[in-house]
Parts: structure tokens; sequence; C-alpha cells
């Protein structure tokens, strides 16, 4: 093949083999292709499986009933209810709290062990298995406060579990803003504050959304923590105020999963169902909000 | 020194001579004097970075600092605005006089400082926000309290921007030119109403043209203002500025000030060595 440029006398002291490193080449790029196509053909036959489990089950009257002991008859609206409010309650805390956090980490807190130190635990605690959060939520929330198995105490528990995802995101959003922005806003004698309040927060804020859209779809999948603080599995009616007692779309589909009736295998598909299309509506959110704000600097 | 240039080992200041300026640094513009960094060291954490500098920069005048890349310029030009204080691990000895207060002392509010010594940078660097706001932003943060667009629309003139942006005031500062960009970043200076405007290697990131512009705009605007300017460009530094001072680190005595003088004697009567040396292209 080297032949086609002609031959070059001075190049001697090269040895290309090309055709053993465009082997190579081929050889990594078949690899990553069977890789993906393993992900991709396994999701297409989850999401296929359960969508065709989910046709003729899914409709107007599973998203508006309450649950019940007769398949043709159970819905999920007490799961979707509970699972809006549950959410609500998780954002409307770990929200302010992670990105206030994540605020003082980026741009107040001194440089040191102790930083560092908070750093590293951060991550560690995005890594916690999720039932972990539940034992916490069940002792601090449920018990202590006497918050009982409510929305509340779920939301709380929740909240804990996605803090540090909200908190890292956040911090990666403000530091994508560059240095020469800080410089800029400092040198014309505006305050840290200032600084953070016109530039860093609202050139963050596609990031720090995106963010928090992801951290709630990790929320919104949740079961573990949400059974170990008790929240019921057989609810009917919707949560009236956030210290209701609530179940959430994954105990309800787990506990569908679990029942003797052949036909509930099609109930929980269709709950399912519901449950990837919020998660999907979620992440395309995600996603729009991240291409229409994104920024050059 | 032999033809090629190269320096037989001079003996070297020893560590405590460097405790004293260098006899050529000593010069002190006979002028009101604006700005005065006194016996002037940094550290960023344990390297030093600057050694004893004494320099005192005259009112209404274009300053201009030189010396080749790593002699302390930049790090000297942002001790001016206590920029330094933002870099964690950053020490200072010393001090820097506005107007004989220490700007370094303890009731001295470094956002304060930064409002009567304005700062451009290498890179032009508006915000991503609209030319209107880029400029107003100064103003707004500062508690402004007259006509917002007045000023804006004063600042614009006296930067040489307003005819080409102000039919469009609501455009991102981004689409401007590097030119223009560097232009609005100057009047977003001016919005504060400083009193001295530092520029970091204003020009290094424009073509001859803008840089020209820039260059005129600074002799301009050194008739109402103080301005210290860092320079690469020798050139630039014989153009725009009155008084010029050459820094350089050596093996033993990081970022000291070499020589000091209007720049009309520095550059044709240089009286140490080394400024010689650079001046004449030999090093940096």
């Amino acid at each position: 093949m080297a032949a086609g440029l002609g031959r070059l006398e001075r190049t001697q002291a090269y040895r290309p083999r090309l055709g053993i490193r465009r082997a190579y080449n081929a050889v990594a790029t078949g690899i990553g292709l069977v890789a993906i196509a393993i992900g991709l053909a396994m999701l297409a036959w989850l999401l296929i499986e359960t969508g065709l489990k989910a046709v003729g089950w899914l409709d107007w009257q599973f998203i508006t009933s309450f649950d019940s002991r007769f398949p043709e008859r159970a819905g999920a609206k007490a799961a979707i209810y509970g699972t809006a409010w549950v959410m609500a309650f998780t954002l409307l805390f770990s929200l302010p709290i992670g990105v206030m956090a994540a605020i003082y980490l980026e741009e107040y807190a001194p440089e040191g062990w102790l930083k560092g130190f908070i750093q590293i635990n951060i991550a560690n605690l995005a890594s916690v298995p999720s039932i972990i959060y539940g034992l916490l939520g069940l002792q601090v929330f449920v018990r202590w406060m006497e918050l009982g198995r409510s929305v509340l105490a779920g939301a709380l528990t929740l909240a804990l579990l996605v803090l540090p995802i909200i908190v890292v995101a956040t911090q990666e959003a403000l530091r994508s803003v560059p240095p020469s922005i800080r410089d800029a806003s400092y040198a014309l004698g505006a305050t840290r504050w200032q600084t953070i309040r016109h530039h860093l927060l609202p050139y963050a804020l596609p990031g720090i959304l995106t963010g928090n859209i992801l951290a709630a779809s990790r929320a919104i999948g949740e079961s573990a923590p949400l059974i170990t603080i008790g929240a019921l599995t057989y609810v009917p009616f919707t949560p009236q105020g956030p210290l209701d007692r609530f179940t959430v779309l994954p105990i309800q589909i787990f506990n569908w999963t679990s029942r003797a009736q052949a036909d509930f295998q099609h109930v929980a598909a269709a709950g399912i169902v519901v449950l990837l299309g919020i998660l999907l509506l979620m992440n395309s959110g995600a996603i729009l909000i991240r291409e229409l704000m994104r920024r050059r600097y | 020194m032999t033809e090629l240039g190269i320096r037989a080992p001079a003996p070297h200041p020893a560590p405590e001579a460097a405790e004293h300026p260098q006899p050529a640094a000593r010069f002190r513009p006979k002028e009101e004097i604006a700005l005065e960094a006194v016996n002037l060291s940094l550290w960023y954490g344990k390297k030093r970075a600057l050694t004893n500098v004494s320099l005192a920069i005259p009112k209404n005048r274009v300053t201009a600092l030189i010396g080749p890349s790593g002699c302390g310029k930049s790090t000297l030009l942002r001790c001016f605005n206590r920029m330094n204080d933002l870099i964690p691990g950053v020490r200072i000895e010393g001090t820097v006089r506005y107007h004989g207060v220490d700007i370094y002392a303890k009731n001295v509010d470094p956002v304060e400082v930064r409002r009567r010594i304005g700062m451009v940078f290498q890179k032009p660097n508006p915000f991503p926000k609209s030319i209107y706001e880029n400029v107003a932003f100064g103003a707004r943060v500062n508690g402004y309290r007259g006509n917002l667009d007045e000023l804006v629309e004063r600042c614009l003139r006296r930067a040489a921007l307003w005819d080409e942006v102000k039919d469009d005031l609501k455009k991102s500062g981004l689409a401007l030119s590097g030119g223009q960009q560097q232009r609005l970043c100057i009047a977003r200076a001016l919005a504060n109403d400083p009193d001295v405007i530092l520029m970091d290697e204003p020009c290094s990131a424009l073509d001859p043209i803008a840089t020209l512009k820039i260059e005129d705009l600074m002799r301009e605007l050194a008739e109402q203002y103080t301005i210290v300017i860092v320079t690469h460009n020798m050139q630039q530094a014989a153009r725009v500025s009155d008084y010029t001072a050459f820094l350089l680190t050596d093996e033993r005595t990081p970022g000291q000030l070499i020589e000091y003088a209007p720049t009309q004697e520095l550059f044709t009567h240089p009286k140490d060595r080394r400024t010689e040396d650079y001046i004449r292209g030999r090093f940096g």
C-alpha cells in the first residue's frame, strides 16, 4: 500500500507496518461496535417486552383508578400522585441546600484539608447504597422527628440520597464558568456574592438544572429506601398533604409483580411504561434546557 | 559579554544585596504619585515571584512594565488592585500606597480598591450579556445613582466604541470583534469612574489595526486617568508610555525591578546592562 506514494529513500528508518496498524484499528472499532450493540439490544428487548405486555392494559382507566384486587380494575393513580408529591418535596429540600452547599465549596471555602475531606466524603456519599439512606430516614425522620410514614419523611430521605449528586453537578457547572469571568467581575469591584448572583449562577444555570433533573430521575426510580421507611404498598387514596401516607410507582410496580394472578404482570408492565415515560420526559427536559441555554464565552 | 551576547558569569548580587534596590531602579518621577509599591515582595505558596520592588507611578501618565516572560510584571500589576488576593496561597510583604494610603491595610476593603483601580485583561473577557449590561455592571454593583443610559453612552464614547455599537446596545458583547471586545472591556472599566486603569497586555490577542486603536485610546485616556500597562511589545511601550520599568527574574532573585526611567531615556540610554540586553533583543 505504501507504494501508492512511491518509494522515499529518506524514510528507511521507519517501519510503517500499515497493514497491521490498520488491522488493530479495525479490531478496536469492531469491539466498540459489539459493545454498544449489546447494550442497545438489551435495552430494546426490555422495552419491547414490557411494551407488548402493557398493550391493552395501559389506558385511561389505568391512570385514573386506584389499586384493586382485580387486575382489570387496578390502576396507578395513588402511585402517580404519591410520586409527584414525594418528588416535589424532595427537590424542594435538596435543590436549595445542594446548590448553596456547592456554591460554598466552590466559591467561599478556603483551600485546605477540610475542603478536601468534605469533597471526598461527598463523593463517598454519592455511592452509599440507597437502603442505608432508608435506615437513616427511618430513625431520624420517622422516629425522632415523628413525621411518621409520610410523604415528608420519604421526601427528606430521598433528598439526602440525591444531595451529593446535586452538589457535585452544581460544582461542575460552576467550574465550567471560565476564571476570566470571575476576574472581570471582581476587577469591577463586585463582591463575591455579586459575582455569584450576577454571573456564576446565571451562566451555570443550565448545568445546575440538568444535574438536578438527572438527580430527580435517580430518586424517582428508588424503592428500597422508601420501603424501609414504611411507604405503603396498597393505597386506595391520594395524599392530601405532606404528612399523609403514600406509595410511589416503583413500590406499586413491585407490589403488582408479586401478586398471584398472572394478569397483574400486565398491570405491572403498564406501570413500568408510565414510569419510563416520566423518566424519558425528564431526561428530554434536561437535554432541552442544556441545548437552549448553552452559552459561549 | 561576548560577541554572541552570552554574558560571562557576573558576580551575582548576594541574597542580602537584593534587599537593596538596583541602583538604576531608584528613580522616582518628580510628579504627583498615584500609586506606589513599597518594598513589595510576593510569594505563590513557597515560590517567590517578586523581590523588594519599589516603584512610584505618576498620576495621569502611562507607565509601562516590560520584561521577559515570568519576570513578575503581571504579578506586580495585579498587586496594584489586590487581584492577587483571590489566588489561594499568595503572601505579600511590603505594601502598595494609593495616594499615600496603604491599600493592604486592615481597614481597606479590596472591593473599594478595585472600584478605584480598574483592570483590563490580556484576553478580552466581556460578560456573555448585552453590550449595555457589560458597561452598566460595574456601576450597578457599586450603587451608581446617576442616569445609567447616559453613563453607558459616555463610557462607550470615551472608549471610542460608541459609533460602532450605538444602534445595537442589546447585542451580546461576545458578538463584537476582538478589538471591539477589548474596547468594551475598557468602557466597562471606565463606568466605575476609576482613577487608575491597569492593563495586562491588552493588545496581545489583537491584530495590528485593533492594537493601534487601543494605543491611541490609551494616550487619550492618560489625560484623565493614570494608566499602568504590562506589555511584551517594546515598540508598544516606547510608543505609548511616559515611563518604563524593566523587571527581570534571574537565578537568584525572582521578579526584581532592574531599571525605571522616563521611557525615552530607558530606551536610548539604559543605565543597567541587563536592560540594554533586553531592549536590544539579546534575550527574552
